[in-house]
Formats: C-alpha cells, sequence, structure tokens
C-alpha cells in the first residue's frame, strides 16, 4: 500500500521533470505504430473481403432453379441481413428488324448489396458509377448488344412481350462473369417487369438467386442456419471459394506491414532498454537513501514494477491515440481503397499493442529496474558503491524472449519463428559490426582535423558501442524511409517505362478467321496500325503421360484447377517479345514435325509438369497428342495477348480457331470501336485503359500509406538517439563544463558536439544509402524484373538527411548540457 | 545473541569491527578491530583525519554495511545475524540520518521527504507528524517546495526533519555541515543539537570539526583504521 502511495507520488514528479519522457515516447512509439497497422490490416483485411464479395454482389449467394421460398428471405431478416433477388436467363431480343442472343439479368432494387454497377450513357462513353438499378419499363444494355442490333441509348427493345427503353449502357456490375467463355450480352432490368415479358414460364431455364449480406458473423450464422433446408440443387456459395487469390495477396500484404512495425517496435525495444538502464541509473540515489531510511528491497522492487506499469499505460494510451489518429490519416489517404462503409474498427489492435508494449517493458525495462533492489545502501556514504550489473543470461534471457514472442504475433508459426529470430540476432550483429566499423573509420579522421571535430570525432570512438547502435537505429530508419521515397519513385518509373507509352489499351476478342482483314481495314482507314491476330482454340486436357487429369495428384490446389479447366490454346512460330524460354527450347519457325507445346513457367510447376512430358488434348472432339518442348516466363505485365499453353505451327490446323487481338487506341480515335462492333457485331472489346490507372493508383496510395507506417521507424530510430545522448548527458554536461572553464568559447562546445552527431549522421547516411541501393537492386531485378539503375540521388539524400536528422535530434537532445553554465555543473560534481 | 556482557543502557553496541577491502594493491584494512559501547541519550562525535575510517565506521554501525570481523548490536538487535532487508528494518524502526550531501529525494516536496521514513515505519498518519516536525525546524511555510527549490541550509533542515520523524533511538550524522558554509553550518547544528536535547535522542556524529566534536558529550578518534582515543567532555 505504501509502495503505491509511493511510486504514485515520485511518478508524477519524474514524469513532470522529464527524466522518463524518451522511456515513454518509445513505448508510445511502438504501441502507435502497432496500432496504426494493427488498425490498417484489420480494415485492409475487411476490404479485400467486401472486394472479393463483390464478385458475388453479396457475401452469400444462394442460387436455385426453383424461385426462391418466401422463408429463407424471412431467416435472413431474422439475422438482420440485407438481401436482394435476382434472376437470369437467356433470351432472344429484338430492336425492329435485328435480333441477337442476350443474358436477361433481372434484379430487385437492393442489388447489388456489394460492389456497385457502372454505366455510361453513349458506346464508350465515360462510365459512371450508379447506385439504383433500372427503373420499370427500362433496360441498362451491354455495348456489344446494341451494336448487334443497331441500337442506341434511347432507342426501345423488345424483350419477350414487353417493349422497354434504353437508359443507359451497361458497362460494369460485380456479378459478371469473367473470361471468354460467357460472351452472350446480357441486359439489366428491373424484376417488376419480368412478368410483363412473358417469358418465364413452365420449363424456363431461368437461374434464380437470393443474396445476403451483412455483418460477418450474422452471415455466417445464416449460413449455418439455412444450410438444413436447402434442396440438393441449391448452391451456396461464398466468398472464400469466390477468391482465395485474393486473401494470399491481403495475408501477405498484412504480414509485411506488421513486420514494418515489428522493426519499428525492435528499434524502440533498444531505446527502452537504453532509457531504461539511465532511468534505473538516476534512482539509484533515491534507492541507497530509500533503503538506509529502512526500505526493503521487496519495497523498491515495487515501486520499480508500479512505476513501470504505470509508465507502461501511459504509454500505450499515448500510443494507441496517435495511432489512432495515424490509421484516421492513412484511410483518408486510401479513401478510394478501402470501402468507406465499413464498420467501425475495434479494441483488439489496442489490446495487442498494449499487450506487445507490456512484453516490450517486461523484457527490457525490467532488468535494469530489478537490479536497482540490489542498491547498496553503503551509497549513501559512498557515491562509488554500486549494485552488481544485472547478470547478462537474465537480460539476453528477458529481451530474447520478449522479441519471440513479440515476432510469434506476426508468423505465427513455430519453425517460422526460429528462422526469423535467427535471421533477426544475425541481421543485428551484422549490422552492429557495419556500426563499429563505420565509428572505427571515422576515428582515423582525427588527427587531420580542429579541435571541434576532434573532440567530437573522439566521442564518437570512446561511445564506440552506444555510437554504433546509434548509426544502425538511425541508418534502419532511413534505410526504409530511402526505399519508399527514391527507391519507389524509381521503379515506378522503370514499371511505367516498361509498360506505358505503348501499351496496348483495349483488347478485341472472338475475331472470326474471316473477319481478320476486314478488323484490319477498318484500323488501317483510321490510320492505326493493324493489330497482329493471336489464335486461340479452346480446349480441354485429357491425359498426362497416359494418366486422367481427373485421377493425377497436383503440387497445387492451382494446378489442379488449371489441368481441370477449360483451357485456350494457341499456336506461334515465333517466340512472342513478351515471352522467354527459362528451359528448354524454342522450335525452329518452320517447324513441322510431331505436335511440341510451350507451358509458362509457373503453370509448369504448379501443374506438376516437366519437359517430355506428353499431354492430350481434346479439340472439338478429336484427340491431338503433344509433348512439352520447353517453358517460358511471360511478361503478364505487357498486357499483350499471352498463353499458358502454346503449340507449335501446324498442330491446331484445321481445329476451330477464334482470334484475339490487343491494340493501344487513344481517346480521338475511340469512335472506331463503335464502326468496329456495328460491322462485327460477335467481336467483343474490352476497355483496358480503366484497370490500368486503377492499377497505377493502387500502388501509389499503397506505398504511400507504407510510408507512413515507416515514419514510426524513423521516429523510432530518433528515440534511441535520444535515449543514447540522454545516458551520457551527466558526461556531456561536465566535460562541456570543463571545456569552458578552461577557456573554450561556448561556440567551439557547440561545434564539437554538433561534429560527433554529424559524423553518426554520416555513418547512418553511408548504411542507410548502401542498404535502400542493395535492396532497391534486388527488388528490381528479383521481385519486379526491371533493370536496375544506380541512382547517386539515394547517397545524396542519403547522407543530407542522416546529417540533417541526426544533428536537429542530436542538439534538441544535447542543448541543455551544452548551456549548462560551468560553475553549476562543477560544483555539483 | 551473542553471549558478551552489555552494557545494561546501551543503545549501540560495537565490538571487535574489523572492515577489509581488496584493491589491486592488495587487502586494504580500513578498520582494526575497534570497540566501544554507546548509551541511550548520549551525543558522541567520531573524529579524525580523511581516511580514518570514520565513515567507514558509520555504515558498519547504521548496518548500511557489513564488517569483516567483529558485530555491531543496535537497539538490542545484533546486525550480523540479519539479512539486508532484517537491517533495513532496524533502520526503519530505531534509526534516522543526517548527511553531508543531504540526499532529499529530489521527485518529493519538503513535506513528503520528511513523511518518507514515518511511511517506511508505517505510520499510521505520517502527514501530521510531519508538518509538525517541518514546522519546528522552521520551514512551515516552504513545505510544498521541492530540493531543487530550496538553499542548502533549507535543504539540512529538511533532512533534519526527516532524520528527527520517526524519534529515532539512534541519529546518524555525517559531516552534516561539510557542505554549508560556516554560519549556516552553525545554525544547523544548533537546531541538531536543540533537537536532540528535547527528544533524548542518541546522536552519533561524524566530523572533522573539533569545535562541533566538542559540543558532544564523548568523543572518540579514530586514525589509520584504529580506535586511538575514547574521552568524555569535561562538562
Amino acid at each position: 500500500m505504501k509502495a503505491i502511495a509511493f511510486a504514485v507520488r515520485s511518478f508524477g514528479r519524474e514524469l513532470r521533470s522529464g527524466e522518463v519522457v524518451v522511456l515513454l515516447a518509445a513505448v508510445a512509439l511502438a504501441v502507435a505504430a502497432l496500432t496504426a497497422v494493427g488498425f490498417l490490416t484489420d480494415r485492409i483485411g475487411k476490404a479485400v473481403a467486401r472486394q472479393a464479395n463483390e464478385v458475388l454482389a453479396a457475401d452469400l449467394r444462394l442460387r436455385s432453379p426453383d424461385p426462391i421460398p418466401d422463408t429463407w428471405r424471412d431467416i435472413a431478416q431474422e439475422y438482420e441481413l440485407q438481401t436482394a433477388d435476382t434472376l437470369i436467363f437467356p433470351s432472344v431480343v429484338f430492336a425492329g428488324e435485328l435480333s441477337a442472343l442476350t443474358t436477361v439479368k433481372a434484379v430487385s432494387d437492393t442489388y447489388p448489396l456489394r460492389g456497385s454497377v457502372r454505366v455510361s450513357d453513349t458506346l464508350f462513353g465515360e462510365q459512371r458509377v450508379v447506385d439504383d438499378i433500372p427503373r420499370r419499363g427500362e433496360v441498362w444494355a451491354d455495348g456489344a448488344l446494341l451494336a448487334r442490333v443497331g441500337a442506341d441509348v434511347g432507342d426501345e427493345l423488345l424483350v419477350g412481350e414487353a417493349t422497354m427503353r434504353v437508359a443507359a449502357v451497361l458497362t460494369y456490375r460485380p456479378d459478371q462473369s469473367i473470361g471468354f467463355a460467357s460472351l452472350a450480352p446480357s441486359i439489366l432490368v428491373n424484376i417488376e417487369d419480368i412478368p410483363a415479358t412473358g417469358l418465364i414460364g413452365e420449363g424456363s431455364r431461368v437461374g434464380y438467386a437470393l443474396l445476403v449480406a451483412g455483418m460477418d458473423d450474422a452471415v455466417e450464422a445464416f449460413n449455418t442456419a439455412i444450410q438444413d433446408q436447402l434442396p440438393e440443387s441449391v448452391r451456396a456459395s461464398n466468398r472464400e471459394e469466390s477468391s482465395e487469390r485474393a486473401y494470399n495477396a491481403a495475408d501477405r500484404a498484412q504480414r509485411f506491414l506488421s513486420l514494418t512495425a515489428i522493426i519499428s517496435l525492435l528499434l524502440s525495444a533498444v531505446a527502452v532498454a537504453m532509457s531504461a538502464r539511465r532511468f534505473a541509473h538516476r534512482r539509484m540515489d533515491t534507492v541507497a537513501l530509500m533503503k538506509s531510511l529502512g526500505a526493503t528491497q521487496g519495497f523498491v522492487i515495487a515501486v520499480a514494477v508500479l512505476q513501470l506499469a504505470m509508465l507502461g499505460v501511459i504509454g500505450i494510451v499515448a500510443g494507441s491515440a496517435i495511432g489512432y489518429a495515424a490509421e484516421r490519416l492513412l484511410s483518408v489517404i486510401l479513401a478510394d481503397l478501402i470501402a468507406a462503409d465499413l464498420p467501425g474498427v475495434g479494441p483488439m489492435p489496442v489490446i495487442l499493442a498494449g499487450g506487445s508494449a507490456l512484453v516490450l517493458l517486461v523484457g527490457f525495462a525490467l532488468p535494469s529496474l530489478i537490479q536497482l533492489r540490489n542498491t547498496p545502501p553503503l551509497r549513501v556514504l559512498r557515491h562509488d558503491a554500486m549494485p552488481p550489473a544485472p547478470s547478462r543470461l537474465l537480460v539476453a534471457g528477458l529481451s530474447l524472449a520478449a522479441v519471440a514472442a513479440l515476432l510469434y504475433r506476426s508468423v505465427g508459426d513455430a519453425r517460422m519463428l526460429v528462422i526469423l529470430l535467427g535471421g533477426v540476432i544475425v541481421i543485428a550483429a551484422a549490422l552492429y559490426l557495419v556500426g563499429r566499423l563505420l565509428v572505427a573509420l571515422l576515428g582515423r579522421f582525427r588527427s587531420g582535423v580542429g579541435v571541434a571535430w576532434r573532440y567530437g570525432l573522439a566521442n564518437v570512438a570512446r561511445r564506440g558501442r552506444a555510437s554504433a547502435v546509434q548509426v544502425v537505429a538511425f541508418g534502419l530508419g532511413l534505410t526504409v524511409l530511402l526505399l519508399l521515397t527514391i527507391v519507389r519513385t524509381d521503379l515506378l518509373e522503370g514499371w511505367r517505362q516498361t509498360i506505358d507509352e505503348d501499351a496496348p489499351n483495349h483488347f478485341m476478342i472472338n475475331i472470326q478467321p474471316g473477319e481478320r482483314e476486314s478488323v484490319a481495314a477498318i484500323f488501317e482507314n483510321e490510320g492505326i496500325a493493324a493489330p497482329d491476330f493471336v489464335p486461340l482454340v479452346r480446349a480441354r486436357m485429357k491425359t498426362i503421360n497416359g494418366e486422367d487429369v481427373k485421377e493425377r495428384e497436383y503440387p497445387t490446389p492451382d494446378g489442379e484447377w488449371m489441368a481441370n479447366r477449360e483451357a485456350n490454346l494457341s499456336f506461334a512460330a515465333e517466340l512472342s517479345s513478351t515471352n522467354e524460354i527459362v528451359a528448354g527450347e524454342w522450335w525452329p519457325a518452320n517447324y513441322d514435325g510431331p505436335p511440341l507445346v510451350s507451358v509458362e513457367e509457373e503453370a509448369l510447376i504448379e501443374t506438376g509438369l516437366a519437359i517430355g512430358d506428353k499431354l492430350v488434348w481434346v479439340v472439338a472432339g478429336q484427340e491431338l497428342e503433344v509433348e512439352i518442348a520447353n517453358s517460358r516466363r511471360v511478361n503478364w505485365d505487357s498486357f499483350q495477348p499471352n498463353f499458358f499453353m502454346v503449340m507449335s505451327p501446324g498442330a491446331l490446323d484445321n481445329m476451330p480457331t477464334t482470334y484475339i487481338s490487343s491494340l493501344r487506341i487513344e481517346k480521338p480515335h475511340q469512335p472506331v470501336l463503335v464502326t468496329l462492333v456495328r460491322s462485327h457485331p460477335s467481336i467483343s472489346v474490352i476497355d483496358i485503359d480503366a484497370i490500368l490507372q486503377q492499377v497505377r493508383g493502387i500502388i501509389e496510395k499503397a506505398s504511400l500509406a507504407v510510408q507512413a507506417v515507416f515514419i514510426f521507424t524513423l521516429a523510432a530510430g530518433i528515440a534511441v538517439l535520444f535515449a543514447a545522448v540522454q545516458s551520457t548527458i551527466d558526461e556531456r554536461r561536465f566535460e562541456s563544463a570543463m571545456l569552458r572553464a578552461l577557456g573554450a568559447p561556448k561556440r567551439t562546445v557547440f561545434s564539437g558536439v554538433m561534429a560527433e552527431f554529424a559524423a553518426l549522421g554520416v555513418a547512418a547516411g553511408v548504411l542507410a544509402s548502401a542498404g535502400a541501393s542493395i535492396l532497391a537492386a534486388i527488388i528490381a531485378t528479383r521481385l519486379f524484373e526491371l533493370p536496375y539503375e544506380f541512382n547517386p540521388t539515394l547517397w545524396v539524400a542519403g547522407l543530407a538527411s542522416g546529417v540533417i536528422v541526426v544533428c536537429a535530434s542530436g542538439f534538441f537532445a544535447a542543448r541543455g548540457a551544452i548551456n549548462a553554465a560551468p560553475v553549476n555543473v562543477l560544483r555539483t560534481a | 545473541m551473542d553471549n558478551q556482557s552489555l552494557d545494561s543502557a546501551a543503545v549501540l553496541d560495537a565490538h571487535g569491527l574489523s572492515k577489509q577491502v581488496s584493491s589491486p594493491e592488495g587487502t586494504l584494512t580500513i578498520l582494526s578491530d575497534v570497540s566501544f559501547s554507546i548509551r541511550a541519550g548520549e551525543s558522541v562525535a567520531v573524529v579524525g583525519p580523511s581516511g580514518a575510517g570514520k565513515s567507514t565506521l558509520l555504515a558498519l554501525l547504521a548496518g548500511l554495511d557489513l564488517p569483516t570481523a567483529g558485530h555491531v548490536i543496535l537497539n538490542g538487535a545484533n546486525l550480523g545475524e540479519l539479512d539486508e532487508d532484517g537491517r533495513a528494518r532496524v533502520r526503519a524502526e530505531s534509526v534516522g540520518f543526517v548527511f553531508q550531501s543531504f540526499h532529499l529525494v529530489p521527485s518529493l516536496n519538503a513535506l513528503e521527504n520528511v513523511m518518507l521514513p514515518l511511511e517506511l515505519a508505517g505510520s499510521d498518519d505520517p502527514r501530521s507528524a510531519s508538518r509538525a516536525i517541518i514546522d519546528k525546524v522552521g520551514l512551515g511555510d516552504r513545505w510544498s517546495h521541492y530540493p531543487a527549490q530550496l538553499s542548502g541550509g533549507e535543504k539540512q533542515r529538511v533532512a533534519i526533519a526527516r532524520a528527527f520523524a520517526t524519534e529515532p533511538a539512534v541519529l546518524f550524522a555525517d559531516e552534516p555541515t561539510g557542505n554549508l558554509d560556516s554560519q549556516t553550518g552553525q545554525n544547523i547544528m544548533e537546531l541538531m543539537f536543540e533537537l536532540n536535547k528535547n527528544s533524548s535522542t542518541t546522536l552519533v556524529l561524524v566530523t572533522h570539526d573539533l569545535s562541533l566534536a566538542g559540543r558532544c558529550d564523548r568523543m572518540l578518534s579514530l586514525d589509520a583504521g584504529h580506535l586511538v582515543s575514547d574521552s568524555r567532555a569535561a562538562a
């Protein structure tokens, strides 16, 4: 009880005295980084889930060949879920004399529950998002359909027995099937209009669906509850099946962000350890006094632990507030990427970050504080009486255990943890050695410089270990910032150069062999070079080396899916310029031997195939055996038509072939596309400009967000510097007073201290520039397959920011010591 | 408890105290076979030149350190038989300190510094007891000031108030005027002797100021670790 009273009373004063500010800041920073990332990944996770659900236009979709019974909707209501009804059926639509086969999609007014519909007012016109559905008597029609029947917005279509007006061109609906299989153009109509069409009767081929959306657990509960009532013929789909890939990507992004937060956390740990040691050292006199006045060891420990706990609580509260503010800011930056109507963030990130902060304090601050209990009371009489140093085993053990506990959350598996922990130790040791080396190098320049620099460099060398830690902490912070500013810009520029200028922005699919000439002519008339036509043959794989594809085991689920689906095959004499052979050899241009196939690198691995394997394909009822001749790496970013399977020339002769093509059409030439689809109604044109722009926007914004997270890393580096300077502040105060007593002007003392920080800044800058260059080269060549170009700006920026940031923070940390009046310092010494 | 002869009224008994420390030059003897007994209410000065072992003796008497040989009995407790916490409890119950460099807790104000030993000893109402004593040392209007806001003399007054707050059986003072100018030092000593007289506390004063030592009932002289004289004042 008295320990609590004493702890509280003296803690308030210590807070005000600024003694514990660095320790507090380090804790708050760690918590802020973790909560910001926690909140952010929480949101990204939810956003990705929503995006994945867009494919369904719902969180859950129940599809049935029969009308949806009302009871299902009632159950959904019980769980407070939103519902929408859709039905879909094929029908022939007329516009005057012309007709076309169409997919009619009828929806109720809450559709879509996830994602949104986009329309435009003219063919290939500007798209806009709409949040309602077609009014009664109106349809939104695919551009391709309008082209086929020669209609335009405002014209009338005959759908069954109902005459309906085209109100807009339908450009996107969330649940449209993507791919080449479903090319029947569709119209979207109001479900209330369906009876008037008279199209649905006994035996009609209609697909009914009930869309459901709401809170995650409510959807889950509904899904469980409804299962018993579903007949065999009903298929329930949720996002898990619909987009596993999107989940994997989000998962990776979240882990990456967590790891960046961990870097901030580890740097904060260094700052915590340093400032806790200082905190403990400053309290030694008080502890000795209290023991001389009769305080027991238990009391001393109780006070230390209580104060640490109070510190932790304040740090966690402050850090969570900063983290929350940062998350708000990031959400604004990422507004387009993260759906705005997400449910609020829960308390989980704060709880986890708070827990991590406590682990951090226990691992890195507690050993120093516990050691206080061994302060000899004799210290009140003899100031050199010190407690024995804390056991190295205890310190190393506790901090390692703390790091392990913190990392475990990010990796979540023991083997990975051991590897990562080993990695952390090796990297930390290597960085420390580099730091020591840089510090030792700096020491060599001492003889050739003036008094201020000599004093500064001598200090760097004398505090060798602390200097190295500061260089590394700062260097790491700067490295990531350089990576995210200069390197990111370089990489984006490089990527832009590879795709930008003449990357195709439109795909044409379903071109019949006989249409190639007339299509080319349409473009040539407009002064646009005729595109290449790439053949496409639909086929299904039957056997691999005589084994049925359905019975075979595959290394990955993706591989199994790839082997079993209906595939698009192509053939070519020459290797596409966007492809590169990685194994085996491409066939000669005039090859006319037995059929060969070239398989895309990853497809080969995922389906467990090898060069020389024999595949049997079924194409339009005929079997075709081919041998795998080589594997290719494909640059998918090229936006050129590319295939997993490319056959040798002649292999697919006389098979039903259509062609696809890609080309770049600038805005002024866009009307040519209207001409094209009117004269060739069966050809579909896909606009990929919008997709490209979206991809670019995502990269820009995501890296901005990551950059914001890395600010915490730099701040943690600054905290380490402050802690390091603070731990030497008494020494500095005394030295500065001594120098001034010996006649050095204040300016010289100041220059000396600044020289020390400038030297540390240079070392940190060198480390950061080198680190960022190496990482940039690895990222460019390995991850993005871009040529890496050395950028001297990186080194200029690295060194300059190193010197500026370290000098500025160093100045703030040490100014008290420089300015202290010599007489006061020397008298109390 | 050892079965040596004890002065029935002794509050502090030192028996054959020796202290040796190891140093790079070999074993160093700081105190050698020092024995004496102090009765309750006595005021005793420990004098001697620098390095004579005065502060070491004080540390051993108060249980801040342990002797290499011999033992100390403080207010009935053999300090050598107690662990560190046990010695701390004895100090909390029976000992007060006044140090040369004041040793106030910088994060506590004057009143809180005085309350500290009372709280450690488990006093029921440390606040009002402390207010009373802080009035006595003449700082009634400055009780809320922090050590940094007080002069040297004022700090030492707070330290004296803290030392007397628990009404200790023995008060140890280690060069209490060492950091003060002579006038302030004199005032401080007046205050200390006055409080000592009123509370009949045993005072053990370490000093190299012989005039100060002369005001005590008894003077123990140390030289090179040996007790060279034990004289009582003529009065």
